[in-house]
């Protein structure tokens, strides 16, 4: 089943072209990677899929991204609705600088749930769901700044799970962790995929190989390939490709 | 040569930091000197407590609770008006408005600041004390009210540029991931971005509201310069800061009524010292 299409999608900063010709189907309950060198444009793609975008000036979008076979680019679409649907991990972990408590119960608390005892029952649930809750059970009123940065991502990622979204997007969820950090916050996906349609953006290679079944490799705006992760990196069809996952890239 | 260079300007500055401590020290002494003066006439209890400020009876009545309680219900009713204004002020500069605006707002906001108070004196008496008298059915448009919203409007700048520079400085990614989970715009901005602002935000209240008390001129023009008890916010009413300017120039040096002054200024003096310091103490609170 496909989750997310996108059709002919053009992203102009300004005058400056920075996705091209985008077509990219994300099957649900799977984890698709996009790799590429830097400033190739993934972030952007990654934050057209929940209208990031529309926070900076100037940008303008043409094409398509169907979610479960809507247009999200239509207009008169609820924004509220969308990312409540598509929620985002971002690469700095953004814990809001409130309680363990009040970051989990976030969310819920905007999307108008009230009852303490309902909230408490989420918050523990889903800091359970990302491990941390024999860790922070007894901390729940400290300040979410107080934590390590892998709990802190941890929380990020919790905060957003609290929401139940169907797709969590990722930019480098891991780049600011050190390397068991990574390798928990990888197994934490793992876990995630049962329930969620996961896109994440890295840097780092091996990652995409490790934790994907679907890889897209993107070059100055385009989608140069895509397939599974396996066939991506063992034999990959375009030589752009092969240059880059070999390491001969520029 | 270089290393002496940078050791004169390095004591260059040492003196002056020192220098400023030195003048408040000074100031302090020489306020405290004369005012605590007065407690030779009379006893702290009466002066503080005392309901009558009547320097020129004999024998002279120093009560300032009048003039205290005068003071805070112009400073009161400041504050009401201006921190609700100028927050939502800055909010929209800082959040909603576009770039060309807000440019233009700030500069508003900055020239505001820039009237003297004297004129907001002016303007206050023949145009806001018209409209109070007239909506109140007052015998004098020169209350204890009149004050308060021409002092608010010598506050709101203060207010805003403080707090509008402390929501400025929010983290993007606060805002960002409060919107990637769904929160509007405005939800946003009440539920994260405030809470983030908030001890930039109480020190720009209490900085505001220490201008509003130390204020004087349009004080003493708006408020009609009764140094009675006041029952209400429609009255006329006297301020501490009011009384100093008004019966410095008569009072004989030495008299009871002279170290009086002097000892209002101390009781300024320590209100003024007090709401900074609250104002710092919110300020640092973040980083506790
Ligand atoms: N707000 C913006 N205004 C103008 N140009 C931008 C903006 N954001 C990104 N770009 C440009 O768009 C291109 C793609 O940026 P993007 O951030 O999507 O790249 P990326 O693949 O995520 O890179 P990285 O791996 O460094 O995060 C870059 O050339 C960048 O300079
Ligand atoms: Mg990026």
């Amino acid at each position: 089943m496909s989750k997310i299409e996108t059709k002919n999608l053009d992203l102009f900063y300004g005058t400056f072209q920075a996705l091209i010709d985008v077509d990219l189907v994300i099957k649900e309950k799977m984890i698709t990677a996009l790799i590429g060198p830097s400033g190739c444009g993934k972030s952007t793609l990654l934050r057209a899929l929940n209208r990031m975008n529309d926070l900076i000036d100037g940008v303008k979008v043409t094409g398509k991204v169907l979610i479960d076979g809507k247009n999200i680019y239509e207009p008169g679409t609820d924004l509220v609705e969308l990312r409540k649907k598509v929620g985002m991990v971002f690469q700095r972990p953004n814990p809001f600088p409130l309680s363990v408590f009040d970051n989990i119960a976030y969310g819920p608390r905007t999307h108008g749930l009230k009852d303490r005892g309902k909230l408490g029952e989420i918050v523990e649930r889903f800091l359970s769901r990302v491990q941390l809750w024999d860790v922070l059970k007894d901390r729940l009123e400290d300040s979410a700044l107080d934590l390590s940065l892998e709990q802190q991502q941890r929380l990020c990622i919790a905060r957003l799970v609290a929401v139940m979204p169907d797709v969590v997007l990722m930019d480098e969820p891991c780049s600011a962790l050190d390397p068991l950090a990574t390798q928990r916050i990888e197994e934490l996906m793992f876990e995630l995929k049962k329930d969620y349609t996961i896109l994440i953006v890295t840097h780092n290679m091996q990652q995409a190989a490790r934790v994907s079944d679907w890889t897209g490799f993107m070059l100055l705006g385009k989608l140069v390939e895509y397939g599974e992760t396996k066939q991506v990196f063992t034999n990959p069809q375009e030589k752009q490709t092969e240059e880059y996952i070999t390491g001969r890239y520029g | 040569m270089r290393r002496f260079k940078e050791f004169i300007i390095e004591k260059i500055i040492l003196l002056s930091g020192f220098a400023c401590i030195l003048f408040v020290i000074l100031i302090f002494f020489f306020l405290a000197k004369d005012g605590l003066a007065l407690f030779k006439f009379s006893s702290p209890w009466n002066f503080l407590f005392g309901t009558l400020w009547s320097p020129l009876s004999e024998p002279p009545q120093i009560g300032i609770l009048p003039l205290f309680l005068g003071s805070l219900i112009v400073t009161i009713g400041a504050a009401v008006i201006s921190v609700p204004l100028g927050m939502a002020c800055a909010i929209f500069i800082a959040e909603i408005a576009p770039k060309w605006m807000r440019e233009i707002l700030k500069a508003g906001v900055e020239l505001l600041a820039a009237i003297p108070s004297i004129v907001i004196g002016f303007i206050g008496m023949t145009m806001l004390s018209p409209i109070v008298k007239h909506i109140f059915h007052l015998p004098t448009g020169l209350t204890a009210l009149t004050g308060s919203i021409a002092l608010a409007f010598m506050a709101i700048p203060t207010m805003v540029s403080i707090m509008e520079d402390s929501i400025s400085s929010v983290p993007r990614i606060y805002k960002e991931g409060s919107l990637a989970l769904g929160a509007t715009h405005w939800q946003t901005i009440y539920r994260v971005i405030i809470p983030a602002a908030s001890s930039g935000i109480v020190a720009a209240i209490m900085l505001g509201i220490g201008r509003v008390i130390g204020e004087t001129m349009a004080v003493m023009m708006l408020t009609g310069n009764a140094s009675v008890m006041p029952h209400t916010i429609l009255a006329p009413v006297r301020t501490m800061t009011a009384t100093i300017a008004a019966e410095m120039g008569e009072t004989v040096r030495g008299s009871e009524h002279y170290f009086a002054l002097f000892a209002i200024g101390l009781v300024l003096f320590g209100i003024t010292f007090l709401i900074n310091f609250l104002a710092d103490m919110a300020r640092h609170r973040k980083n506790k």
